[in-house]
C-alpha cells in the first residue's frame, strides 16, 4: 500500500464518481478539440474556396502605355513597344517553386466582332478554367462544350436579341448559343464568351492571348512570391497581384480566427470551471476520508498527492477521450458547417498533445485549490464525531 | 513519570458574539499501559478532551505531554509525524475507506511508512487476525457486519503498534453483544501492554477499564 494505491483504487472503485469527474473534463476538452478542428478545417476550406473563387494574379503584356480612363469612362490610351503573350508561354507558370499553390490558369483572348451587324467583344477562354474560376456564374441552358458553342453576358444576349438553343453566324461560321449568363453586374455582362483556340482564330491570334488571370492558393506562401515567380518565368509579361482580392481575403480570414480564438478561450474557462467545480464537490464530498487520512498521520503532502494523482490520472484519461470525442465530434460536424464538399478534416498531432496537455494543465491546476483545500482541513473538524 | 500528563488544559470554542468553554482547566495523568474510559454527558467536554489528547485540536491554553513530548510545542507537521508513530484512532462510526478492502484499510496507516509491501500486508494480515478477522481480508466495508466493520478499524489503529489507542464511543453503533466482544478486544490489547484511552457514555464498558474520569460542564468531577 502506497499513496498512488489510495488515488488508483479511489477511481477504479468508485466508478460512478470517476465517470461523472471524467465526463466532466472529456465534455470540455471534446468541446475545445472540435472547436479548434473545426475552425481550422473550415479556415482552410474556406482559405480555398477564396483562393479559387476569382483570381488573384493577372499576367498582361509587358507595354510602355498609359491608361486614359477614370471613373469608368475611357479616353483611350497611348500604348507602344506592345509585346505578346503566347499562350505556349504560359506552361512555364507550372514550373515556379510554388507551382503546387496554383488552382487555376485562366488565359484569355479579347478581340471586337461583328455579329448581327453589331460590334460585340469576344472573349475566348478555357470553359473548364473559367468556370472552376468563376463559380458564381449561373448559366440559363448549357455550359459550352464544342467549339462551336458560345456563352453570352445577359446584357449581349438582349442587344442580340438570342436565347439558349438560338443559331447565329460569326466570319460565315454557324454557333450555336449554348447559355446565357444570369446578370451579374459586371463587365461579362455585355461579353460573348467562345472556346480559346476558335476565338484565336476568329479574331486571327491563334497561340498569342491577351491576358491571363491565375488563380493561387495563398495558404502557405505570400502572394507576392508568387507574382516575383511567374516575372521571372514571363519576361515579356507583367505580373501583378489583385492586391484588394487579396487583402480582402486575408482580412476576412483573420477575422474569421479571432472569432474562434475567442470561443476556444470561453470554453477553455468554461471547462476550467467544470473541473474545478468537480474537484471540489469530490473534495468536500471526501471531507471525513481526509480527517482519517490526517489523524491516522498522513502530512499535508500526503493528502495534496493523494488528489493531485487523481487528478491527473482522470485528466489523462479526458485528456484521451476528450480528443477522440473531439475529433469524432469535429468529423460529424464538419459537413454541416462547411458548405463544400471537399472540406476535410484536418488530423494534427499538436492537437492531440495540446488537448491531452491541456486536459493534464487543467486538471491539476483547477484541482491545486481544492488539494490545497483538503489538505488544510482541520482533522477535528473533518471528522466532527472527535 | 506518566505516559499522558495533561495539565490546565482549556479549550474555548468562538460561536459568533459568544465564546463556549468545552474544557475548563482538565488535569489528568494516566500512566503506561492503563487502560482509561472518559465518560460524561453529551456537551462534557469528553470528545474535545479526546481531540486534543490526539494532537488534533490545539488547546486555548495548558499543555499535553505525550511520551515526553510536549505535543502541542512540535512544529509544522511534526504533530502528524508524532500521530502517526505513537497514536493509533479508533472512530465511533469506524470511518473506514469506502473503497479499499479490509486489509488495504488496515495497511493505510503504513503508506506513509518506507517498508516493502509485502511487510505492510503481512503487518496488516496479523493485526487482522489478532482481532479475529483473517478470513475476510479482501471484503469491503459494505460487506462487513458492523461488528467486523468496528474490527477491522481497531486493526487499523494497533498496525502500526501505537503506544497510545484512542477510541471514540467504539460501541456506539453495535447491538449489546458485539459491544461486550469489542470491548473484550479492548481488554485484550491492554493486557498485552497497550495503553487505551476510551471516550464512552455507556457505564457498562467502565468495568472494562481500570480507571473511569468523569467530566462535567468541561471539568474532571471524579476519578475512580
Amino acid at each position: 500500500m502506497r499513496l498512488r494505491n489510495i488515488s488508483i483504487n479511489n477511481l477504479r472503485r468508485r466508478k460512478a464518481k470517476m465517470a461523472f469527474l471524467t465526463i466532466g473534463l472529456t465534455v470540455g476538452i471534446a468541446t475545445i478539440v472540435t472547436l479548434v478542428t473545426l475552425t481550422r478545417s473550415m479556415s482552410s476550406d474556406i482559405e480555398r474556396k477564396m483562393d479559387e473563387f476569382g483570381a488573384n494574379i493577372l499576367i498582361t503584356p509587358q507595354s510602355n502605355g498609359l491608361a486614359m480612363n477614370y471613373g469608368g469612362i475611357s479616353l483611350g490610351g497611348v500604348t507602344f513597344d506592345q509585346r505578346e503573350i503566347l499562350e505556349a508561354d504560359l506552361d512555364r507558370i507550372k514550373t515556379i517553386a510554388n507551382s503546387k499553390n496554383i488552382s487555376a490558369v485562366s488565359p484569355k483572348v479579347l478581340g471586337g466582332i461583328t455579329v448581327n451587324n453589331r460590334e460585340v467583344l469576344l472573349v475566348g477562354v478555357h470553359f473548364e478554367s473559367e468556370l472552376k474560376m468563376k463559380q458564381w456564374w449561373r448559366v440559363f441552358g448549357n455550359e459550352p462544350k464544342t467549339d462551336h458553342d458560345l456563352l453570352l453576358g445577359t446584357d449581349a444576349a438582349r442587344v442580340l436579341d438570342v436565347s439558349p438553343g438560338d443559331k447565329i453566324a460569326i466570319k460565315g461560321e454557324e454557333f450555336t448559343v449554348s447559355g446565357v449568363l444570369e446578370q451579374t453586374g459586371s463587365q461579362d455582362d455585355s461579353l460573348l464568351f467562345a472556346n480559346l483556340p476558335k476565338a484565336q482564330k476568329l479574331l486571327g491570334k491563334e497561340g498569342k492571348i491577351t491576358l491571363a488571370e491565375v488563380a493561387a492558393l495563398c495558404s502557405g506562401c505570400p502572394i507576392g512570391d508568387m507574382v516575383t515567380q511567374i516575372a521571372e518565368k514571363l519576361p515579356d509579361a507583367r505580373v501583378s497581384a489583385i492586391q484588394q482580392v487579396v487583402e480582402g481575403r486575408l482580412k476576412a480570414l483573420d477575422q474569421f480566427k479571432r472569432f474562434s480564438y475567442a470561443m476556444a478561450a470561453v470554453v477553455i474557462f468554461i471547462g476550467s470551471l467544470i473541473v474545478f467545480v468537480t474537484m471540489m464537490g469530490s473534495v468536500n464530498e471526501r471531507t471525513v476520508e481526509i480527517g482519517v487520512f490526517r489523524a491516522i498521520g498522513f502530512r499535508r503532502s500526503h493528502i495534496m498527492r493523494i488528489i493531485m494523482l487523481e487528478a491527473a490520472l482522470v485528466s489523462l484519461l479526458a485528456g484521451f477521450l476528450g480528443y477522440a470525442v473531439g475529433m469524432g465530434g469535429a468529423k460529424l460536424a464538419l459537413p454541416f458547417m462547411a458548405e463544400s464538399k471537399q472540406a476535410h478534416l484536418i488530423w494534427d498531432t499538436t492537437v492531440a498533445f495540446g488537448s491531452i496537455g491541456l486536459a493534464l494543465a487543467l486538471g491539476l491546476l483547477a484541482s491545486l485549490y481544492p488539494a490545497l483545500h483538503a489538505s488544510r482541513m482541520d482533522p477535528t473538524e473533518a471528522l466532527r464525531a472527535l | 513519570m506518566a505516559l499522558i500528563e495533561i495539565v490546565n488544559v482549556k479549550k474555548e470554542y468562538i460561536s459568533g458574539d459568544e465564546s463556549v468553554e468545552a474544557l475548563r482547566g482538565v488535569n489528568i495523568s494516566i500512566e503506561d499501559g492503563e487502560f482509561i474510559t472518559i465518560m460524561g454527558q453529551s456537551g462534557s467536554g469528553k470528545s474535545t478532551l479526546l481531540s486534543v489528547l490526539g494532537g488534533m485540536n490545539h488547546p486555548t491554553s495548558g499543555s499535553v505531554e505525550m511520551a515526553g513530548v510536549r505535543l502541542y510545542e512540535l512544529a509544522g507537521e511534526k504533530l502528524a509525524d508524532f500521530r502517526a508513530e505513537h497514536l493509533g484512532f479508533v472512530f465511533q462510526s469506524f470511518h473506514l475507506i469506502p473503497y479499499l478492502t479490509a486489509i488495504e484499510n488496515v495497511m493505510l496507516p503504513l503508506a506513509i511508512v518506507k517498508m516493502g509491501n509485502q511487510a505492510k500486508r503481512e503487518f496488516a494480515r496479523k493485526s487482522l487476525e489478532r482481532v479475529g478477522l483473517g478470513a475476510k481480508l479482501d471484503r469491503l466495508p459494505n460487506h462487513l457486519s458492523g461488528g467486523e466493520q468496528e474490527r477491522v478499524a481497531i486493526a487499523r489503529a494497533i498496525v502500526n503498534n501505537p503506544r497510545i489507542l484512542l477510541a471514540d464511543e467504539p460501541t456506539g453503533n453495535l447491538d449489546s453483544k458485539t459491544s461486550e466482544e469489542v470491548m473484550s478486544l479492548f481488554c485484550e490489547l491492554n493486557d498485552a501492554g497497550q495503553t487505551v484511552v476510551m471516550v464512552t457514555h455507556n457505564p457498562d464498558n467502565g468495568r472494562y477499564a481500570d480507571r473511569t474520569i468523569t467530566l462535567k460542564d468541561g471539568m474532571t468531577v471524579g476519578a475512580h
